[in-house]
């Protein structure tokens, strides 16, 4: 009963939250709102007992990603344009159409999920019994989410820290020439940032 | 931001709580919520909170980017070195059976070390990234 009610509220205030952001034209305030809709997220993984996911989603989404966001603003504009903001240049129709039909493919779908903790679930007869039940006696490790990302699924862990590195080395190489004298930037060209 | 004086002695004393509670998500994760990703995020963002209060220049002082993309490269390394110490040992890669006397000691073992090389390359790359940001702003 509890956690219905948590989970309605929390839900709702993430469709405030959407909304508020469409609905925005300060981008400042949008990016504040991401941060609370991620933090409302990582308060909903909470109640669907993925803590891991949660402090992933409480830590990158509401904190990192925020200040990264801000920091992108400080270099770009604070507000969209707002000139076209009355009249825009299509007519609704279209989008609305396509919108729609993927929504009602979308719910279609959903009839072939089975049921939230169904123990018959594809998901729960495959590996996901042995995992809970011999962990703690392969690994030694408590936390069955340490013990599947960091044992037996050590590849794709592996896999993801090389994106990390990857995205990290990106991002040096397409704005981190930065330590160069300003001279030095010009003459290769590089700096035609607005 | 030279006057925000309660801002700075605020994040002074927070600083170093936020570093310990990554330290201890780090290590605690085999046992709580938690682990590599989460506490490197948490580590970086104490020095991004220390970048956005003292501003770039003080945060390159304590870590340069030099040796923020070291320790970005060191954390790869050692997560896939120790997969090829597994196979070293005669098991497979990534292996952790291997590497103690025992299986549950050899996966202990395992499990702390790549997380180390986990959180040291998400931290490192979340602190490079934020540099590049804030640096080119700069200008």
């Amino acid at each position: 009963m509890l956690d219905n009610l948590i989970d309605i509220t929390l839900l709702t205030f993430l469709v405030i939250t959407a909304l508020a952001i469409v609905r925005m034209y300060n981008l400042f305030a949008v990016i504040m709102l991401f941060s609370i809709f991620s933090l409302l997220s990582a308060g909903l993984f909470v109640v669907l007992d993925a803590v891991d996911v949660a402090f992933t989603e409480a830590a990158v989404g509401a904190g990192i990603s925020t200040v990264l966001m801000l920091a992108t603003l400080a270099l770009t504009y604070k507000h969209k344009e707002e000139k076209n903001a009355n009249r825009p240049s299509h007519t609704p129709w279209l989008p609305l159409t396509v919108v729609l039909l993927t929504g009602a493919i979308l719910i279609y779908g959903t009839y072939d999920i089975p049921a939230f903790g169904d123990a018959k679930a594809p998901a729960h007869t495959h590996v996901a019994p042995y995992y809970l039940e011999q962990s703690l006696s392969d690994t030694g490790v408590p936390n069955v989410v340490t013990a599947i990302l960091a044992s037996y699924r050590a590849f794709d862990t592996l896999g993801e820290v090389a994106v990390i590195f990857t995205a990290g080395v990106a991002v040096l190489l397409l704005i981190g020439r930065r330590r160069r004298s300003e001279g030095d930037a010009r003459k290769s060209g590089d700096d035609n940032e607005t | 931001m030279k006057h925000n004086l309660i801002l700075r002695l605020v994040s002074k004393f927070l600083i170093p709580l936020i570093m310990l509670f990554a330290l201890y998500v780090q290590f605690h994760g085999d046992f709580g919520p938690g682990g590599g990703f989460q506490a490197g995020v948490i580590f970086s963002a104490a020095f991004i909170l220390y970048t956005l209060v003292f501003g770039l220049d003080a945060a390159e002082k304590i870590i340069s980017p030099g040796l923020l993309k070291m320790f970005a490269s060191l954390g790869v390394l050692i997560y896939a070195g120790t997969g090829v110490a597994g196979l070293l040992l005669g098991g497979k890669y990534l292996e952790y059976n291997v590497l103690a006397s025992t299986n549950v000691a050899g996966q202990h073992l395992g499990i702390l070390v790549i997380e180390l090389g986990v959180g040291m390359t998400v931290a490192s790359v979340m602190m490079i990234i934020f540099y590049a940001f804030a640096g080119r702003g700069r200008r």
